[in-house]
């Protein structure tokens, strides 16, 4: 009686009931081969300009988290900071006690970044920062494209392909060596709403099947909320909120429970607007 | 499906045959033109001899040898010339593109050396040179060496600094990151320059052998004014514009094998 009332129930309402009972949730990383993070008293000034004022974070390993925030409120400089591409003025940023390799935490950016006289495959490959050379650099390289599902574009030059596919290459570059720490920099902000919807699918199929630490970096809330495990507000140069985000996962996009969530999230966004 | 077949079958019907000789219509009317005004009398032959007269004495020329080593030794001046102004100006554009230190010690005093027309140069050239093969050469590399200098500068400094960022990140090292990103985006700028370098190259050797030379093709004109062979003089003007042709549409062949990736190569 009961496996029959389960298997008549649609999916998301599983998923809702699950929620009660985390424990049983399956749709957390398979295996988690992230590292954790831990960021304390991290400071950082462009000239006068204080962007970040005392960042303290900890981000258990494999953990998705989303950081939303008006522009400027120093987000994009906090995932910078992460990704290793500015220099800390104050405070530190450990990866917990493994030693760090350049390869272990990987950045994709808004624009692809991809070089337009290199075909996809090797695009890919450049991804593989020292093993670049190595004999197997073809054969990862198409693990990863097959990844993100554009096996047949291999061959393509980048400017043949759409907006989405060129993020796709991106993402599977970034995927190639296998990062453990992979920060997102607004990965969609320049999709149109459809292609934004099936490339948040794919970043959260391959961030399950992978298990590496997710940091995104977004201006979309409903993207935030749709993706993450924890929301962090960024307001003047502070963590203004942590926000634990329980759904289940697959989650259904426009829920009861999402939206709420967005909306309380926003108000705080919003309420941080009128102060100033 | 009529109406599609009927609006189908011109596109397959479309240039690409016909490509290759459209672009010939235009010189082979004017040169029909010109002989029937010729032959007519419309033209009096003593200003302009007709195209089968400059043809006839091509051949003859052609038959004595003369014709030969005369473009021979323009073209080996123009590209020996080439080669070197080019080499230092890619040198330096390199340099100045990649080193603020180099660019500020060098830039000044380039730019002001570019200002001064290379052609007026000639007078001292001759006093330094003579009129032996260095002074054309000197001329020709400096004619060349600033186009070829101001593009590549340009086209390093207008690489994406994302792309240069993206590589850094990825871990490419300095000769990596210039060979896999900051080249190849230089490398349609440097094509201009090369494009533009071409043009100059061929006006200054012209010019240097019209004034002091003892043979090319510009002494060939020369000496054929001297002796009122206005066919030769003729002859030698249209050489000038098929070398020239033929020189841009060489760099053109090699713009399409390593610009393949760019979007304005790509079959349409």
């Amino acid at each position: 009686m009961q496996t029959a009332l389960r298997t008549s129930l649609p999916e998301t309402e599983l998923a809702s009931r699950a929620n009660f009972a985390p424990a049983t949730r399956v749709s957390r990383p398979l295996h988690v081969s992230g590292l954790p993070l831990s960021i304390r008293g991290l400071r950082k000034s462009f000239g006068d300009n204080e962007v970040l004022r005392g960042i303290d974070l900890h981000i258990p390993a494999g953990q998705f988290v989303a950081i939303v925030g008006k522009s400027g409120c120093g987000k994009s400089t906090l995932l910078r900071l992460i990704a290793g591409l500015e220099k800390i003025d104050a405070g530190s940023i450990s990866f917990g006690d493994a030693a760090v390799q350049p390869e272990d935490i990987r950045v994709m950016f808004q624009e692809p970044r991809l070089l337009p006289w290199a075909r996809v495959l090797s695009n890919v490959e450049v991804g593989l920062g020292r093993d670049r050379s190595s004999s197997d650099a073809h054969a990862r390289a198409e693990k990863a494209l097959t990844e993100v599902g554009l096996t047949d574009k291999r061959d393509q030059w980048p400017s043949v392909l759409s907006g989405g596919q060129k993020q796709r290459v991106a993402l599977a570059r970034a995927l190639v060596s296998r990062p453990r720490v992979l920060a997102f920099d607004e990965p969609l902000g320049a999709l149109d709403a459809l292609t934004r919807i099936s490339m948040q699918r794919l970043l959260e199929r391959v961030w399950r099947d992978q298990g590496f630490t997710a940091i995104l970096v977004t201006h979309d809330v409903a993207e935030a909320v749709a993706l993450a495990d924890r929301v962090l507000v960024i307001d003047e140069g502070r963590i203004a909120h942590d926000v634990m985000v329980n759904t289940a996962r697959p989650r259904e996009r426009g829920s009861v429970e999402l939206a709420g969530l967005e909306g309380s999230i926003l108000s705080h966004l919003l309420s941080a607007d009128d102060r100033t | 499906m009529s109406l599609i077949d009927s609006v189908s079958l011109p596109r397959n019907f479309r240039l690409p045959r016909v490509d290759g000789l459209v672009q010939w219509i235009v010189p082979l009317a004017i040169i029909a033109i010109w002989q029937v005004a010729s032959v007519t009398g419309f033209v009096p032959v003593r200003v302009l001899p007709a195209p089968s007269d400059v043809a006839l004495a091509g051949w003859k020329l052609l038959l004595s040898g003369e014709l030969i080593r005369n473009i021979w030794v323009s073209f080996w001046r123009a590209s020996i010339g080439f080669l070197i102004g080019g080499s230092i100006g890619f040198a330096f554009g390199l340099a100045n593109g990649l080193s603020q230190l180099s660019a500020k010690l060098t830039d000044t005093t380039l730019q002001m050396v570019r200002n001064v027309p290379h052609l007026a140069l000639i007078p001292l050239v001759i006093l330094w040179f003579g009129i032996d093969e260095s002074a054309k050469l000197f001329l020709v590399a400096l004619g060349v060496f600033f186009p070829i200098y101001l593009n590549t500068l340009h086209g390093i400094r207008t690489v994406d600094p994302h792309l240069i960022e993206m590589g850094r990140i990825y871990g490419m090292s300095d000769g990596e990151l210039f060979r896999r990103v900051i080249f190849p985006g230089a490398l349609p700028s440097i094509f201009v320059g090369i494009r533009f370098a071409l043009g100059i190259m061929w006006l200054t050797l012209i010019v240097a052998e019209t004034i002091a030379a003892s043979s090319g093709l510009g002494y060939m004109a020369m000496q054929a004014r001297e002796f009122m062979l206005i066919d030769v003089v003729v002859l030698s003007i249209l050489i000038y514009a098929l070398l020239g042709k033929l020189a841009d549409s060489a760099s053109r062949v090699l713009e399409r094998l390593t610009l393949s990736w760019h979007p304005a190569f790509q079959k349409r």
